[in-house]
C-alpha cells in the first residue's frame, strides 16, 4: 500500500542523505519526498512517499525513528487527511490546440502561468492521482516539460505533527 | 580561558573519563596530538595500523562495557578505520571514533588526504557529526559519548577539521546533556509485561533464547535469577556467550547455525520463546519458514526496529533488557502463578534425551592435533577463567563450543560482521583494560595474518597476550563449505606460502611455539601461561580437514542439522 510519511527532524547538514541513505541501504523504494524547513527555522519537515507491505511500513517508520536526527514522525495514512502535490506542465499550442488545452486546464482548476506564440505552461494542484490524470487526457505529442513538486501531506482535524 | 580545538578536546575527554585512547597521527590530528603530549591523564595506544587501533578500542569498550575511543587523521586514516566501525556497529559497541578532515575552507576540494567521512561512515555508525565551529566541539564531544553509550549503543564519529582544533574557545564541558530528537526508552511496558509472564509460566516446552543485549545492558543477573526461578532451558547466541553461565545444568549450549543439536532442537520444539536482547539473525533462525514452528513469542529488546523484524513476535517489549528482566522477576514473585512443574520435568527428559547425543564429541585420540582438543585443553588449564578473543571462521566457532564461559564480557569476538583480522588488536584492548588478567586470542593462520602487525604494538604496550593459532593450512571454513556445497573444488582456500610464525613472533621480539604433537599440546599451553610477561605465539599444526558440527546447511530449520 501506499503510505505518505511525514518527518520533523533537525534541520542540520546532511539529514537528507541519511533518510536517502537509510532507503537505499535497506532496500526500501521512495516514490517522491520533499523537504523544506518549518516556521521554527531549527526544523525542517519531509514528505516522503513510499510502498510496501504492512510489516515493511512498520520497519520504516521504527527505522526512520532510530535516526538520531528524527524528533516525530507521522504516517498520514493512518488517519483522514489532504494530500497535495504542484505541478508545472509547459504544453505546445501550435496547430489550433490553444483552445481545447485552456479547456483541459480548466477543467482540472488548473491555470495559465505563462503564454508565448507556441506554448502554455500550466500551473496545477492536487493530489497526485489528479495530476495523473491530467497528464493522461493530454495528447503526449503537446507535452514539452512536467515538473512536479513531489507530494505534501497535512493530517485532518485536530491531528497535528508538531512538537 | 580560552584554549585551542585541540586543548578543549583533550580536556573534553579528560572530564569524560577517558583513560585510553587507540590511535595513528597524521596530518590533520597533529595540532591534538600536540596537545595529548602536554598531558598524562588520557593515555595514547599507537597501533601500527588504524584498523587495529578500532578493533582494540571495540575490544577495550566490550570488555569493560565503558566506550572505546580512537583518533586518526583525515582521508586513508579514516577509511581504515571503518572495518573496525563497521565491526562494532553490527554487534552494537559503544565507541567513539574522532577522525581529523582538512581545515573548513578546503573541504570539497579534493585537498590532500581528503575523504567524505561523514559520507562514508554514515551507513555504519549509529550517528556521526562534523564539527565546523570550536565553541560547539565540546558540546559535541558531550553528544558522541551520550549516544554512544545509551540505548541500544554504536560507534559515533566526530569528524574534526583542522582549522577547528587551533581556533580558540572558552572551555565549558556539559555535565548533562539532553536531546530532543533523541530519548531511549528505559522501562518496558507493566502490561507487556504481565502478559509475557502469563504466557511464560503456561508454557510447557519453553525456551529462554538470549543474544548480547543481554550482555550490553549488564543483565546476566537477573537473566539467571530469571531463568532458575523458572527451571527453564537457556541457549545464548554467539553474542550472548557468557550471558548465562555455560556450566549451568540449565544452559543447552549456543544455538543456531553451529549450535549444539540439544539448543537447536529445543528451539524447533519448543511452545513459549522468550527472546532476550537477540535480534532473531539468519545465522540463528536457519530458514525463516521453518523456524520455531509451534511458539509464541516473547521479545525483549531496546531497539524497537530490532522487533518483529525477521521474525513476527506475539508479546513485544521494548526497554533495557535488566529493567524488564527485573520487572518480570517481581511480577513473578507477587503472582499466584507457577510453572507447569510436571509439564516442565518431560521437557528437561526430552532436552536430556537430546543431549545425549553428544554433539560436540570428536576424536580425543587422534594422532593428529584436533582443534577442539586444543580449544579443550586451553579451557582446563586456564580453568576457563580468560578473556578470549577470537577472529572468524572455524576456528571461532570452536572456540565458542569449547570454552565455556560463565562470565559476561569474556568471549570477545566478531559476531555480527564476520570481521577476520578482529582477533589480536581486540585482544590488546581488553588486556589494556585488565592488565593482570589472562587474555587469550583463537585465531587461524588466515585471519592472524589480517592484522598482524599489530605485534608491533604488543611489544610496546608489554601485552603478555596468548595467541592460539589453529593452523590448518585451509581457509578453513570456506574449505569446509567447498566440502560440503562445491563438490570438494577448494577455489583459492589453500595458503601454500605460510610464514614461519615462530620465527615471525621472535622478529617482532615475542616468544613463539610450533607445537605439532598431541602430546605437546597441555604442557605448551601450561609454559606458555608461566610465562605471564611475554606474548607468546603459540602455532599448532591441526588435523588439516577437522569440520565444524553440528550444522545447520543454508536454507535448512533448527531440526536439520548435519552431525558428526
Amino acid at each position: 500500500m501506499r503510505h505518505i510519511i511525514s518527518i520533523l527532524m533537525e534541520n542540520e547538514a546532511g539529514a537528507l542523505s541519511r533518510v536517502a541513505g537509510l532507503f537505499s541501504a535497506r532496500g526500501y523504494n521512495i516514490e517522491s519526498l520533499t523537504v523544506a524547513p518549518t516556521e521554527d527555522p531549527s526544523l525542517s519537515r519531509m514528505t516522503l512517499v513510499t510502498r510496501g507491505t504492512d510489516e515493511i511500513i512498520e520497519q520504516i517508520t521504527k527505522q526512520l525513528n532510530k535516526l538520531i536526527d528524527v524528533v516525530k514522525l507521522m504516517d498520514m495514512t493512518e488517519g483522514p487527511h489532504i494530500e497535495r502535490e504542484m505541478m508545472l506542465v509547459k504544453v505546445n499550442t501550435e496547430g489550433n490546440r490553444r483552445e481545447e488545452l485552456k479547456r483541459d486546464a480548466d477543467i482540472f482548476r488548473g491555470r495559465i502561468i505563462d503564454v508565448t506564440d507556441e506554448t502554455y505552461t500550466i500551473e496545477l494542484t492536487g493530489a497526485g492521482t489528479k495530476l495523473d490524470a491530467f497528464l493522461e487526457t493530454l495528447d503526449p505529442e503537446v507535452i514539452v516539460e512536467v515538473v512536479r513538486s513531489g507530494v505534501s501531506g497535512i493530517a485532518r482535524g485536530d491531528r497535528a505533527l508538531r512538537i | 580561558m580560552e584554549l585551542t580545538g585541540a586543548e578543549i578536546f583533550v580536556r573534553a575527554l579528560q572530564d569524560e573519563g577517558v583513560e585510553i585512547i587507540f590511535g595513528y597521527p597524521g596530518g590533520a590530528v597533529l595540532h591534538i596530538y600536540d596537545a595529548l603530549y602536554k598531558q598524562d591523564k588520557v593515555e595514547h595506544i599507537l597501533t601500527r595500523h588504524e584498523q587495529g587501533a578500532t578493533h582494540a578500542a571495540d575490544g577495550y569498550a566490550r570488555s569493560t562495557g565503558k566506550p572505546g575511543v580512537v583518533i586518526v587523521t583525515s582521508g586513508p586514516g579514516a577509511t581504515n578505520a571503518v572495518t573496525g566501525i563497521a565491526t562494532a556497529y553490527m554487534d552494537s559497541i559503544p565507541m567513539v571514533v574522532f577522525t581529523g578532515q582538512v581545515p573548513t575552507h578546503l573541504i570539497g576540494n579534493d585537498a590532500f588526504q581528503e575523504a567524505d567521512n561523514i559520507g562514508i561512515t554514515r551507513p555504519c555508525v549509529k550517528h556521526n557529526f562534523l564539527v565546523q565551529d570550536v565553541n560547539e566541539l565540546a558540546q559535541t564531544i558531550k553528544k558522541a559519548f551520550y549516544v554512544a553509550s545509551t540505548g541500544r549503543p554504536g560507534p559515533v564519529v566526530v569528524d574534526i577539521p583542522k582549522d577547528v582544533t587551533a581556533q580558540k574557545a572558552e572551555y565549558h564541558y556539559p555535565e548533562k546533556i539532553s536531546m530532543r530528537s533523541y530519548n531511549p526508552v528505559q522501562v518496558g511496558h507493566a502490561g507487556q509485561i504481565k502478559r509475557a509472564v502469563k504466557l511464560m509460566l503456561g508454557a510447557r516446552r519453553p525456551m529462554i533464547y538470549t543474544g548480547g543485549g543481554v550482555i550490553l545492558g549488564n543483565a546476566a543477573e537477573s537473566l539467571t535469577e530469571l531463568a532458575r526461578a523458572l527451571d527453564y532451558p537457556v541457549t545464548n547466541t554467539l553474542m550472548g556467550l557468557g550471558g548465562y553461565p555455560a556450566t549451568d545444568p540449565q544452559f543447552v549450549g549456543m544455538l543456531g547455525m553451529h549450535g549444539t543439536y540439544e539448543a537447536n532442537m529445543a528451539m524447533h520444539h519448543c511452545d513459549v520463546l522468550i527472546a532476550i536482547g537477540a535480534r532473531f539473525d539468519d545465522r540463528v533462525t536457519g530458514n525463516i519458514e521453518k523456524f520455531c514452528p509451534t511458539a509464541k513469542i516473547v521479545h525483549v529488546d531496546i531497539d524497537p526496529s530490532s522487533i518483529s523484524k525477521n521474525v513476527k513476535v506475539d508479546v513485544p517489549i521494548v526497554g533495557c533488557v535488566d529493567k524488564v528482566l527485573k520487572a518480570m522477576l517481581k511480577v513473578l514473585k507477587e503472582g499466584k502463578g507457577q510453572p507447569d512443574a510436571a509439564a516442565i520435568k518431560e521437557w528437561w527428559q526430552q532436552i536430556d534425551e537430546w543431549r545425549s547425543k553428544d554433539c560436540l564429541k570428536y576424536d580425543r585420540d587422534s594422532e593428529q592435533i584436533k582443534p577442539q582438543f586444543v580449544v579443550d585443553t586451553f579451557y582446563k588449564v586456564s580453568n576457563g577463567d580468560a578473556y578470549v578473543t577470537s577472529d572468524v571462521g572455524q576456528h571461532q566457532m570452536w572456540a565458542a563450543q569449547y570454552y565455556l564461559f560463565d562470565k559476561p564480557r569474556r568471549w570477545i569476538n566478531s559476531g555480527g560482521l564476520g570481521t577476520m583480522g578482529f582477533g589480536l588488536p581486540a585482544a590488546m584492548g581488553v588486556q589494556l583494560a585488565h592488565r593482570d588478567a589472562m587474555v587469550a586470542c583463537v585465531t587461524g593462520e588466515g585471519s592472524i595474518q589480517m592484522c598482524i602487525q599489530e605485534l608491533s604494538t604488543c611489544l610496546q604496550y608489554h601485552l603478555p597476550i596468548k595467541i592460539i593459532n589453529l593452523n590448518n593450512r585451509y581457509l578453513g571454513m570456506v574449505r569446509q563449505w567447498q566440502e560440503f556445497f562445491y563438490q570438494g573444488r577448494y577455489a583459492m582456500s589453500y595458503m601454500e606460502s605460510l610464514p614461519d610464525f615462530v620465527k615471525l613472533a621472535e622478529s617482532y621480539g615475542h616468544v613463539g611455539m610450533l607445537i605439532d604433537k598431541r602430546e605437546d599440546v597441555q604442557p605448551a599451553l601450561e609454559e606458555a601461561m608461566q610465562l605471564k610477561d611475554r606474548l607468546v605465539f603459540m602455532d599448532f599444526i591441526t588435523d588439516q580437514t577437522e569440520n565444524v558440527y553440528p550444522m545447520i546447511p543454508a536454507g535448512g530449520g533448527q531440526n536439520e542439522m548435519i552431525l558428526v
